[in-house]
């Protein structure tokens, strides 16, 4: 059984984006911040750190979860991916390139964590209906767009895929 | 917004994890999904010794079939649930219900058994297995005990777990076919916690009347309230506008809703009303239309 | 054509969507940064009694405990625009006076261990009676706040044009009615952040910050912290994760993190959480309204009295009380009444103070006024769409000068609502609502028609000020911004300036601005965006706030750009031996516009200007820059009538609504939403789109949802994101955009702030719904938000006002 101390830290092994980080973390590091600060990937946002606002969300091991509700200790041996990434996954070009035709971000704060969920989405399911869209996104506020341009544009993202469906993409799990 | 330092166990296996929860149960936290947790710990309402992680704890994630059961492992997703095709057939009430808990990523993450022994009062899980006859299996280094939900939620929040208890399993009876379900909720926004919801199950007999009625409200009680006076006005009933008055007068009779910001007591208890017939009126149709009868209400 | 107009997408993407962009918590730029956590009060209103700081200094890794006893040997009370003996400091010095006001700022070497010692920070607080709702504020009994004031009220004017007693003498009836307005909180996703530095060699504060203007607010600072500005250098990343206001204004984090930097001798971090943002950043302003306004027999409305009540908080903080003086100018709003009378009031509360925020004073003034007109249709049996078209300023009278001194520049309203009323196809929908009632459904349609200021003059906030003491001081005018453009040696061009945006995408449409002066393509433009104070052009007027981009902001690129262009042609006229005005900037290269191979590229040109300063013709500077400062002179300091031209163009919004209200439940469903929008020329109607449906969103939310609640004793009940609620996509319903252009006859770009028209129009269109909806249940809207706990409680208010023939719910 691992036991790491309240005052002590320890080395985790995060692998980001295909990538291996060792980081010292304590056990109580929240793993955005970990990501932010002992990463140096400061794409993953935080906006709120209780789970409601959803900038903070990254792939655990294919799924979108909240980073602010995860300590860095638990991400251990897990694969995270976050926006930085993005652009190597099969569907991060179309799902990028979706965003800026439709205007689909502003301030682009909570841009990296809805691109995130989008992505599992599309993994997940390229022919999602649109309720379906609006559902998942329904996990991120934005105060910027009004939402419509982003279903707009996560649809136009799934229709890219789907069109050069074939390729692989990142099958969801779920992590324990 | 950042917790309070703990210590961090990460037992591999259950016994690990027991023996853990035996020696620092009382000052330390199950960590499960973390859904409802790390809120707490982050705006350090909560600040416990230690962290007892229980997500190494494979064997707990589980659906099981057997001799009339499903056996739900806590560890499972509430996610993986929602989506399981199996859940879906046999158990429709909690197909309709998942979907209200929170949001797609809240739900890759909670847990079953995180959000039974959470225990908010509003809950859909906890509402809806206990609508169903769910049975919490509680292990601890000593053994493993059962406890009816209808039994084990005790107050806001507080359940009948031990500190050095894990719950390891919540195990529902599969329902009878042509039962009729519902699940309704009302919450302001998409995800939000419910203001008020309510899980009903009934049958009806081939005069379309009602059997077997449960009848659950949540949000107006300190645990999920079943509706016993409810069930008994409706059982041997048709559905119609009368009984619909009379129903919603008795539930809104039978709450005692605290106000907070999102409305009054008054408002809530009215609610509980509205809400109670929109689910029997809806679980009464379907439960014709599983006996095949055709149903103008 | 050019690439202004075009629904270009944005530069502004790539990084945003690769996590490269760069915001305020993303920088680390001194070495040695450590981090802040305020302790913040836990009581509304109590004296602190002591402050012991020795526990938290002793745990290990914490560096300094600042108090404000300690800040204030440093500071200034921030001045305010209206003098009033209720000084205010980033930080409470010996009370405090809402729940959540900074009392101690802990500074460790990171977040964790600040907020570990926080706990161990003793305060001993003496508490206080409380008072938080305005009205119960202006009562004699009322707990006092500021010691050095004998009541809470801390301003008061009236204001009076033409002649309004007349006016109602003139009034077949006349509408009275008590509105009140939510607080309400912008919550852009990304919170304040602050870095600060003090440099005790040099004597000088060094603030990063995602403050955004305007840059008043910079004297403002620097005498907070008894420096001249040059000592006070701020510094804005290139992006900043939204506003809509809320980071506008007195910023007082940049001011205490200055001291505690000073008083730490380190670099500080300090970045808000959510529930500090919440609890305590800035807020819109609560008001109670009372409107009376008289109409006669056929709908015209003859005049207006409106007494205005706004809660600013526990402290009037610049540019407050400007809420009451945004719409001044725009008080009569589309309609073309003379005669008005305004009385306007501020007081102090424990509550949070407010500040700017998206629409800054609109939705207070538009709830009431779009109610009033809707509630005069239904006492007269009128149809509403009438009443609101037939006194409507008419197409043929722009521009056209209101009472109170507004100068709308161009628009053509009717057409607008015309627009708005086939697109939601009001004819069919009333017949259907007819249907729908005898059927016991609740459909209701709800309009709202608006005015939208934009780009403000810096004039307006003197009003607060009677004309005497206005007589006294420096006179305060124009909305000036500064845009300089430079060409390097290698032909590339690079502009700057000092709008600081949000998100709104101001470096594109500044760069298709520069494209279109310099015939190169947008992409080709390197646009620097973020501030620099001691490098920046910027006048006070900079920043991003009043929808101030597209009326000025671009214009001051437009000329820099234009300068720029003249030298460039007067060096290619020179070079090739033609005339300049032969010639033509295109594709990179000057050429004759008849002869296009007689050429010579911007490359050569720009290497000409830097290398080569002999070669230009006689007289010309060397090097290739131009910086403009563009001001629009109808942007006058207040007459001594108290009439004032608040903003240099105003848009038009006519909204259409259909709801159903669920009279069981309270639940209001939107079906259906038009907008039509008169902002002049599009500059880019992609970004407009975009902004739009932003502000409508905002709208929306503070129709629907969105306010920030206090219990008796001052405490926020909504601190959190779970009770705070923002719409999200589940609730935002179908929008039909539609557009008229009128374009501003002021302006070279002739285009006019469309960003905030829709966060003054939604919930008054939404109420007007809402009260056409449950008309036959006799149901008065006149609060906010209408979540359905609150239709619900209006619909039971009814009935026990009229224990009438129909029952529901
Ligand atoms: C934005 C957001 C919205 C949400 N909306 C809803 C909603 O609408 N409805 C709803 O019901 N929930 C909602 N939740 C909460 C969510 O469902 C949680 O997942 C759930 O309440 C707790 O499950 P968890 O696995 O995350 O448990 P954790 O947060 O890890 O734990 C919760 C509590 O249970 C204890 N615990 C967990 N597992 C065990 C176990 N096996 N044995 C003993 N003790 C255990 C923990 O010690 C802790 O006290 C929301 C959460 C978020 C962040
Ligand atoms: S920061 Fe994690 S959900 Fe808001
Ligand atoms: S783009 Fe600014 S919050 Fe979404």
């Amino acid at each position: 059984m691992q036991h790491v101390g309240a005052d002590a830290r320890v080395r985790v092994n995060l692998c980001v984006n295909g990538e291996s980080h060792a980081v010292w973390v304590e056990p109580r590091t929240l793993l955005c911040d970990a990501l932010r600060d002992a990463c140096g990937l400061t794409g993953t946002h935080v906006g709120c750190e209780h789970g409601v606002c959803g900038a903070c969300t990254v792939l655990l091991d294919g799924v979108a979860v909240r980073s602010c509700l995860l300590f860095a200790v638990q991400a251990s041996g897990a694969e995270v991916w976050t926006v930085e990434g993005l652009a190597d996954l099969p569907q991060g070009p179309a799902l990028q390139q979706a965003f800026h035709e439709h205007h689909a971000l502003q301030c682009g704060f909570c841009t990296p964590g809805v691109l995130m969920s989008a992505a599992e989405l599309l993994a997940r399911n390229p022919e999602v209906p649109e309720e379906e869209v609006v559902d998942v996104l329904s996990g991120h506020l934005c105060r910027c767009t009004g939402y419509t341009s982003i279903v707009q544009a996560v649809q136009s993202a799934a229709a890219t895929v789907r069109e050069s469906r074939g390729g692989d993409t990142v099958e969801p799990r779920n992590s324990v | 917004m950042k917790p309070s330092s703990f210590d961090y166990y990460r037992p591999d296996n259950l016994e690990e994890a027991l023996a853990a929860l035996a020696e620092h149960g009382s000052d330390g936290k199950v960590l499960a999904g973390g859904q409802s947790l790390v809120p707490m710990l982050n705006m350090r309402l909560s600040a416990p010794a230690c962290l007892i992680d229980i997500n190494g704890l494979t064997e707990l994630n589980y659906l099981r079939w057997s001799e009339g059961w499903l056996h739900i492992g806590a560890l499972t997703r509430q996610r993986v649930l929602e989506l399981d095709p199996h859940v879906r057939q046999r158990f429709p009430l909690l197909a309709e219900a998942l979907p209200w808990i929170g949001h797609v990523q809240t739900r890759n993450r909670g847990t079953v058994g995180g959000s039974v022994v959470h225990a908010d009062p509003t809950a859909e899980l906890p509402l809806c297995l206990q609508a169903l006859a769910g049975v919490a299996v509680l292990t601890s280094a000593q053994g493993q005990r059962e406890v009816p939900l209808d039994s084990f939620f005790l107050t806001y929040m507080t359940t009948d777990l031990g500190p050095d208890e894990l719950l390891t399993e919540v195990k529902v009876p599969i329902p009878a076919t042509h039962q009729g379900w519902a699940f309704v909720e009302f919450s302001q926004r998409r995800g939000d916690f419910a203001l008020v919801d309510v899980a009903c199950l009934l049958q009806t007999d081939h005069h379309g009347r009602m059997t077997d009625v449960r009848l659950l409200v949540g949000g107006v009680d300190g645990v999920p309230l079943p509706l016993a006076e409810a069930e008994q006005l409706l059982t041997g009933e048709c559905w119609g506008a009368s009984l619909q008055a009379e129903l919603q007068q008795l539930v809104a009779a039978s709450v005692e809703p605290e106000a907070d910001v999102h409305g009054s007591a008054e408002y809530k208890r009215h609610l509980a009303g509205v809400m109670a017939c929109r689910a029997v009126q809806q679980a009464y149709r379907r439960a014709q239309d599983r006996r095949g009868v055709a149903c103008n209400t | 054509m050019g690439y202004l107009g075009q629904p270009l997408a944005r530069l502004e993407d790539a990084r945003l969507t690769s996590g490269q962009g760069r915001f305020i918590d993303d920088l680390r730029p001194l070495p040695n940064l450590h981090h802040a956590a305020i302790l913040r009060s836990p009581y509304a209103h109590a004296r602190i009694r002591s402050i012991r700081c020795d526990q938290a200094l002793a745990l290990p890794g914490v560096r300094a405990v600042v108090t404000g006893a300690d800040a204030a040997r440093w500071l200034k009370p921030f001045p305010v625009g209206v003098k009033v003996a209720a000084p205010y400091y980033p930080i409470a010095v010996d009370k405090v006076r809402y729940a959540g006001e900074p009392v101690a700022v802990v500074v460790a070497d990171s977040r964790y261990t600040a907020e570990d010692a926080l706990a161990s920070i003793v305060v001993e607080y003496e508490p206080l009676p409380v008072v938080v709702d305005p009205e119960l504020a202006l009562s004699p009994e009322a707990p006092r706040l500021h010691e050095g004031l004998d009541s809470n009220l801390v301003h008061q004017r009236t204001f009076s044009y033409g002649d309004a007693a007349r006016a109602f003498t003139e009034a077949d009836v006349v509408i009275r009615h008590r509105f009140t307005f939510p607080k309400v909180h912008a919550t852009p996703l990304e919170t304040y952040g602050v870095i600060a530095h003090y440099q005790s060699s040099e004597d000088t504060y060094t603030v990063w910050s995602n403050f955004h203007g305007p840059f008043t607010l910079h004297s403002v600072m620097a005498a907070a912290l008894q420096v001249p500005g040059n000592r006070l250098r701020v510094l804005v990343p290139q992006d900043v994760g939204g506003s809509y206001g809320n980071k506008s204004g007195v910023y007082p984090y940049m001011v205490l993190m200055a001291v505690v930097s000073r008083l730490a001798k380190v670099p500080v971090k300090w970045v808000e959480d959510r529930q500090e943002h919440l609890l305590a950043s800035s807020t819109g302003t609560d008001r109670v309204t009372w409107i009376e306004a008289g109409f006669r027999r056929d709908g015209t409305l003859t005049g207006l009295r409106m007494r205005y009540i706004d809660n600013v908080g526990a402290y009037l903080r610049a540019p407050e009380p400007a809420c009451l003086y945004r719409m001044h100018a725009a008080l009569t709003g589309p309609y073309r009444v003379r005669d008005v009378e305004v009385e306007a009031l501020a007081v102090v509360t424990n509550k949070c103070p407010t500040g700017l925020i998206r629409g800054y004073g609109g939705p207070q003034h538009c709830f009431p006024l779009e109610r009033v007109m809707q509630m005069a249709a239904q006492e007269l049996g009128l149809d509403a769409a009438e009443v609101v078209r037939r006194n409507l300023i008419r197409a043929c009278e722009f521009p056209y000068t209101t009472p109170s001194g507004g100068v709308y520049d161009s628009g053509d309203y009717e057409q607008a609502l015309a627009r708005a009323l086939e697109r939601i196809d009001y004819a069919g929908w009333r017949q259907r609502q007819a249907e729908a009632r005898a059927a016991g459904r609740y459909l209701g349609i709800g309009l709202a028609c608006v005015v939208e200021p934009s780009g403000s003059n810096m004039g307006y906030i003197a009003l607060a000020q009677t004309p005497a003491e206005r007589e006294r001081g420096l006179p305060k005018s124009g909305c000036a911004e500064a845009a300089s453009v430079t060409v390097d040696p290698t032909g590339s061009v690079c502009v700057r300036f000092s709008t600081v945006p949000t998100g709104q995408g101001h470096e594109t449409v500044a760069a298709q601005v520069v494209a279109d002066a310099l015939g190169i393509a947008p992409a080709a433009v390197r646009v620097i965006t973020g501030m620099d104070s001691w490098t920046q052009p910027w006048t006070v007027a900079s920043g991003s706030y009043s929808s101030r981009f597209a009326p000025i902001g671009a214009n001051a690129v437009y000329r820099a750009a234009h300068q720029v262009r003249e030298k460039l042609l007067q060096m290619a006229a020179h070079a090739l031996g033609v005339p300049a005005d032969a010639l033509e900037l295109r594709g990179g290269y000057a050429q004759v516009r008849e002869q296009p191979d007689r050429r010579v590229s911007l490359q050569r040109l720009a290497g000409m200007a830097h290398w080569h300063p002999a070669g230009l013709p006689a007289g010309m500077e060397p090097g290739v820059s131009a910086t403009a400062f563009f001001n629009l002179p109808t942007a006058q300091a207040p007459a001594a009538d108290d009439t004032v031209n608040g903003s240099v163009t105003y848009g038009f919004v006519a909204d259409a609504v259909l709801v159903e209200v669920d009279p069981e439940t309270g639940r209001v469903q939107v079906l259906d939403y038009v907008t039509v929008h008169d902002a002049g020329r599009l500059l880019n109607p992609l970004l407009a789109e975009g902004q739009i449906r932003g502000g409508l969103a905002c709208g929306l939310g503070q129709a629907l949802y969105e306010e920030l609640v206090y219990d008796a004793t001052g405490q926020l009940l909504t601190g959190s994101f779970m009770d705070y609620l923002c719409p999200t996509s589940a609730e935002l319903p179908p929008v039909q955009l539609d557009h008229i252009e009128s374009p501003s006859p002021l302006t070279p770009l002739g285009a006019k702030g469309l960003g905030e028209g829709n966060v003054m129009s939604a919930p008054a269109a939404l109420a007007n719904a809402v009260a056409d909806a449950l008309e036959p249940l006799h149901v008065v809207i006149d609060k906010l938000p209408l979540t359905p706990a609150a239709v619900w409680q209006a619909i039971q208010a009814a009935k026990q006002r009229q224990p009438v023939e129909e029952r529901v719910g």
